[in-house]
């Protein structure tokens, strides 16, 4: 352990790992494994978000107009991903896909062979998929009248969908599109598992290196709270914004 | 766009509608109902419910795609095809979309978009359908919701407004798009008896200054006084068109004096 000139310093770190049942000395030795973890989760859940946010705006159109065929593929696409666990499908893409000879040999290997890029892969195809059925029930919610409205004054198709129903959808959408964004949060802990060190990961490492579970695990415990704490205040701050038009008025 | 509307002169009709017929399934709600708007016009639509009035006014503008008939706006014919539904449907639906921002709507829900204020609501289409630009769009839709009465609630959303209110919104919302004809759908069927006293003064306004209209309503007093042409539709037919005055005073159908002795108490 290193030197520590003040007195103070020294009988904190005594009391920290003689007396305290938690050594938050050692917690914060390693404050750059952490770092490193919250990096690494915030980019991954950030990432997935954006990329399955983008996608699943044009499925979830195609499933509330009821498109043929893209429809069915696109059910079927939303039933797979939230009929089985994240950590499956991130099993499947990471030890799965590397079975194939064909896909040794593609030029995406250099990709599927990473561990991150394989949890990418499964975080944005599963938000994605919750995130069509959030967007397809806010959409299919707009009150009909509303889009007969904008019919009526003679807007095209694509017009109705970018100034009437995406923007009253997405508004609709938001309480809902939170608790998924949280779950993400969450459920990115599976990236642990596949070698990478996000938040839970560095909890694990400490653990497997000093044997104690206590120190790792609530430290990341901690940092996802903090972390939930943030994201439910930015939701409720564009709440506040977007759902001016829903609240009882202000006077 | 390729194609422009051609300027409506006097002497064309505003909107002819002719021999348009609508079923649903096996019910055949309109049996060949024909109109001829000519600039000016106000013609009040009345009829019992199921007579096929509104169904008739959402054919006009394609809301419903008419079985059979044809629609014609300042002197341009909607180009109408099968839609493989045993109904007709636009042959090209940019021609369907432009001749709606001639055709404004005012509903009976007044469907106003629930996340616009009430201005926005106003230049939602003349600024994102007929391409104004946005300050002189605001400064239209301003000197409107002035004249229906709502300026002072422009900056509200629509479920901070009352039926009568958001109704005028509608309206405005109509108006700013210079239509060449407005089509009422029984504009004040939603309102509270006492809101719709204003709402009636707006589009009687309107009615003085000249714009064609079509107004379904329940409002005999109105239909009496404002329109210029009265026409009562029974089982998807015309059973009595004429003058007011006329039809009012001297109704030649039975079914008509009927409606009349119910309606009249």
């Amino acid at each position: 352990m290193a030197e520590h000139s003040g007195g103070f310093l020294k009988s904190l770190e005594d009391f920290s790992t003689n007396v305290s049942p938690i050594d938050f000395v050692l917690i914060a030795q390693h404050y750059d494994l952490f770092l490193q973890g919250v990096v690494n989760t915030i980019a991954l859940v950030v990432l997935s978000l954006v990329i399955g946010g983008v996608l699943s705006v044009p499925l979830a159109v195609a499933r509330a107009y009821r498109t043929p065929v893209a429809n069915q593929i696109i059910w079927a696409y939303v039933y797979v991903f939230r009929g089985t666990p994240l950590l499956v499908q991130t099993y499947l893409i990471y030890y799965g896909l590397g079975q194939f000879e064909i896909i040794r040999d593609s030029a995406l290997w250099p990709f599927l062979r990473e561990a991150w890029w394989c949890a990418l892969i499964a975080f944005v195809l599963n938000t994605a998929a919750y995130t069509t059925e959030i967007f397809r029930g806010a959409i299919e919610a707009i009150p009909w009248g509303e889009i007969e409205a904008a019919k009526a004054c003679g807007m095209s198709p694509w017009t109705r969908v970018r100034r009437v129903i995406l923007p009253s959808a997405f508004r609709r959408a938001l309480p809902m599109y939170s608790n998924e964004v949280i779950f993400m949060l969450h459920g990115s802990v599976v990236a642990s598992t596949v070698t990478i060190v996000d938040i839970l990961g560095a909890g694990r490492t400490l653990n497997a290196k000093y044997y104690l579970a206590y120190e790792g695990f609530i430290a990341a415990a901690v940092i996802y709270m903090i972390l939930v704490f943030l994201i439910s205040r930015g939701f409720k701050t564009w709440e506040k914004r977007w759902h001016a038009h829903l609240r009882p008025r202000e006077i | 766009m390729a194609e422009t509307a051609p300027a409506s002169n006097g002497a064309q009709p505003a909107l002819v509608a002719e021999d348009i017929h609508k079923s649903f399934g096996d019910l055949e709600v309109l049996k060949g109902v024909s109109i001829t708007a000519h600039e000016g016009d106000v013609i009040a639509v009345l009829g019992s419910s199921g007579s096929g009035k509104s169904t008739f006014l959402r054919c006009v503008n394609l809301l419903e795609t008419p079985n059979a008939g044809t629609i014609t706006v300042s002197g341009e014919t909607i180009r109408l095809k099968p839609d493989g539904h045993g109904g007709l449907a636009a042959e090209d639906p940019r021609q369907i979309q432009r001749i709606r921002t001639r055709l404004a709507m005012v509903f009976q829900g007044f469907n106003l978009w629930s996340h616009m204020t009430a201005l926005e609501n106003v230049i939602e289409a003349p600024v994102h359908v007929l391409k104004v630009p946005k300050a002189e769009a605001v400064e239209r839709a301003e000197a409107i919701l002035q004249k229906v009465g709502v300026y002072e609630h422009r900056a509200y959303y629509p479920a901070h407004m009352s039926g009568g209110q958001q109704q005028r919104v509608a309206i405005a919302r109509a108006l700013a798009m210079e239509p060449a004809v407005m089509l009422f759908d029984e504009p004040t069927s939603a309102l509270d008896p006492e809101l719709v006293g204003e709402v009636l003064r707006v589009i009687r306004k309107l009615a003085e200054e000249g714009r064609t209209m079509i107004v379904v309503t329940h409002e005999m007093g109105f239909a009496k006084e404002v329109s210029s042409e009265t026409i009562f539709l029974h089982q998807g037919r015309i059973e009595e068109q004429g003058p007011p005055q006329d039809v009012f005073n001297n109704p030649r159908s039975e079914r008509f004096r009927q409606f009349l002795a119910g309606n009249l108490k």
